[in-house]
């Protein structure tokens, strides 16, 4: 009979394989999806590739969509290694999105520092909404999966309630969006002539940040040792509350901070649908990457590939660029299942 | 003022809410089976749109609107085994999975409706379900117009609440399933099998989800679209605490949430001054109060969320 056994040590090939190997199987299972869609697999994935990485513009534009997908892909690999579910990205993002638009409209203030400023509340608008279900779920118990999820809802009202009302752009002839960010504010171009900002830098520079305070600092320490075995971290003398409070504020503001630098760096102005699901797509990043930060760059890289790459194929072949979520989904179970053997072998 | 009172006086009214809450009895149902026996499924909202998608498009390909039911409740069933797989025999994290499960299901369901469905300016409709008097019953004053002039489906939850209340309750069954999710080393004890215990309810309780889901696109409207499901999965996880992790209390608190949602529709054209979105924020406010609320004395099955692996403690 097969059996799973405990690995004592993972070896580290182990660990960089087991992403490559859930790519893999997903795009091998979403090649049945195109193939019953009439188009060869391969050169679908082709035209993907193409359309992602095939120019210069593209490679920007794809760069373009990773850089919130780092931010929100970090907020979920903190939290979670916490075990804070947090599934409420896409709030967080949209708040920090408002606030940034909504402060950076009229703010008297010189431009780099304004700039320094407005992610700094987005960050503070990202924190403090988990802030709420992280008190909840201390205070009463409540899970936070289900008060993060609900928040969503209420947050994208929020913000249509905004941008219809206090907030709307007057000069946007009736389209719902919100008054634009001063244009002092907007983030500089990295590469002229294209959409990519600097914003990119900066979510590589968080990344670099979350790594140096995971793996260098007693609060680092204290997030694992919460998520590997609450108890224990509790005898231990480490205050549960204080940390989980701690990774709440840290994962918020993340999520905060890609609304921030969406509006500076890409949109302006904040519309309902300036996030094709930047919070949930940060879920899977985060798992891609094995919660490890470094690997979280890598990770988004591969997501917004996927998008971007699944548009300019469904403009060539006509298969429904939904084939995007599902690929990226799919990826997200076979990588939790790849993680199972990282940690388990199989024994006869 | 008086209008907004006036509204409960209406029969429109309640006959909505009965309405509104049968995706949501179906959803907490299949959610309440799932968590009695162990196993958090955060895959509902993902199996409510498969169900949605599903059934509407059997019934679009011509198959008559119960073959629709049933393919939903397959479709759920099959991805329901999915979930089940790998957070039972494998033991992952039912966060995560349950949350892939959501988010390739609505995915998958996306991309099949556009693959199959070729849409215009508006998407296309079906002959959904009406409502069916029920002889003698529906010529009851008020009561009648309520809940006797309803569509079949709705019935169908009615009756699904007494039947999955009686069979955990009062079977050797639903004995198993509960014991599943409080102490898989006694079902072992006891020379059952609480894996296969564990799937079975999981499977049972997804085809109930993808029947809720199949009720917004076979009889509250008739059409399918994408994010119509609109988080009622997630409403239903809320719901399922607010009961206890019981069906009965779960019609009350699906028939509870269904009220303030056409409460707030209707107070919409009474209430004038308030922007919508206030209105369409109350029911989700409401569930994150209810949770709080409930909190104290929630009586969680002991190994939810606890992966049962033989011969590892």
């Amino acid at each position: 009979m097969m059996r799973l056994e405990r690995r004592e040590n993972v070896p580290l090939t182990v660990v960089a394989a087991a992403p490559l190997a859930a790519i893999l199987a997903a795009l091998v299972l979403a090649a049945g999806l195109i193939a019953a869609a009439g188009v060869n697999p391969l050169a679908a994935y082709g035209q993907m590739l193409k359309g992602a990485l095939g120019s210069r513009l593209s490679v920007t534009e794809m760069l373009t969509r990773a850089t919130p997908l780092i931010l929100t892909g970090l907020a979920a690999a903190v939290a979670f290694r916490a075990r804070l579910w947090n599934i409420g990205g896409e709030g967080q993002f949209f708040v920090g999105a408002l606030v940034t638009a909504w402060i950076g409209h009229s703010l008297g203030l010189p431009g780099p520092l304004g700039i320094a400023v407005l992610m700094v509340c987005g960050m503070a608008a990202g924190a403090l909404l988990l802030a709420g279900p992280a008190f909840v779920k201390l205070r009463f118990g409540v899970d936070e999966v289900v008060t993060t999820l609900l928040l969503n809802f209420i947050v994208i009202l929020f913000v249509g309630m905004m941008i219809e009302g206090p907030l709307r752009d007057p000069l946007a002839f009736g389209w719902p969006q919100s008054v634009p960010v001063d244009k002092a504010y907007r983030l500089p171009d990295l590469i002229a002539g294209t959409r990519l900002h600097v914003g990119l830098l900066v979510a590589i520079a968080a990344a670099g940040v979350v790594w140096l305070v995971l793996a260098r600092t007693v609060f680092g320490v204290e997030t694992r040792a919460a998520g590997l075995n609450a108890r224990a971290a509790a005898f231990a003398g480490i205050s549960l509350p204080r940390t989980i409070m701690g990774v709440a504020l840290l994962s918020g503001a993340l999520a905060g901070l890609a609304g921030s630098i969406e509006v500076m760096g890409v949109t302006g102005g904040v519309t309902t649908t300036m996030s094709p699901g930047f919070g949930y797509a940060g879920i899977v990043v985060a798992m891609l990457a094995a919660l490890h930060p470094a690997g979280v760059v890598a990770a988004a890289v591969f997501v917004a590939t996927v998008f971007v790459g699944a548009d300019a194929m469904s403009r060539a072949t006509g298969v429904p660029s939904f084939i995007a979520d599902v690929i990226v989904a799919l990826s997200l179970l076979t990588m939790l299942v790849a993680l199972l053997f990282t940690t388990y072998r199989i024994r006869r | 003022m008086t209008d907004a009172l006036e509204i409960l006086l209406n029969t429109s009214l309640w006959a909505a809410v009965l309405r509104i809450a049968t995706p949501l009895i179906f959803g907490v149902l299949g959610e309440v089976l799932c968590e009695r026996a162990g196993v958090l499924n955060l895959g509902i909202e993902g199996i409510m749109t498969m169900g949605a998608m599903a059934g509407w498009l059997t019934v679009f390909l011509g198959g008559d609107l119960w073959t629709g039911l049933a393919v939903a409740a397959a479709s759920g069933a099959l991805i329901g085994l999915l979930h089940a797989m790998l957070t039972v025999p494998l033991g992952l994290s039912q966060h995560v999975s349950g949350l892939g499960i959501t988010l390739f299901a609505s995915a998958l369901s996306y991309y099949l409706y556009r693959l199959i469905v070729v849409v215009g300016e508006t998407p296309p409709t079906i002959v959904a379900f009406q409502p069916v008097p029920i002889p003698l019953l529906s010529e009851i004053p008020f009561l009648g117009a309520i809940l006797f002039t309803q569509t079949p489906p709705t019935y169908l939850a009615l009756i699904a609440v007494a039947v999955l209340a009686y069979v955990l309750a009062r079977t050797p069954l639903g004995l198993a399933i509960r014991m599943a999710g409080e102490s898989p080393q006694a079902v072992e004890a006891q020379g059952l099998d609480p894996i296969a215990i564990r799937i079975g309810a999981v499977v049972v309780g997804s085809a109930l989800m993808g029947v809720g889901g199949a009720f917004l696109t076979t009889a509250a409207f008739n059409s399918f679209f994408p994010e119509m499901v609109q988080g009622r999965g997630w409403i239903c996880i809320a719901l399922v605490v607010f009961s206890g992790w019981r069906p009965g209390k779960a019609l009350l608190g699906a028939l509870l949430f269904a009220f303030f949602d056409a409460y707030q529709l209707r107070l919409q054209t009474v209430i004038e001054g308030v922007p919508y979105q206030i209105f369409l924020m109350a029911p989700y406010v409401l569930s994150i109060v209810a949770l709080i609320a409930v909190s104290r004395r929630a009586e969680v099955p002991e190994a939810l969320m606890a992966p049962y692996r033989r011969g590892e403690r």
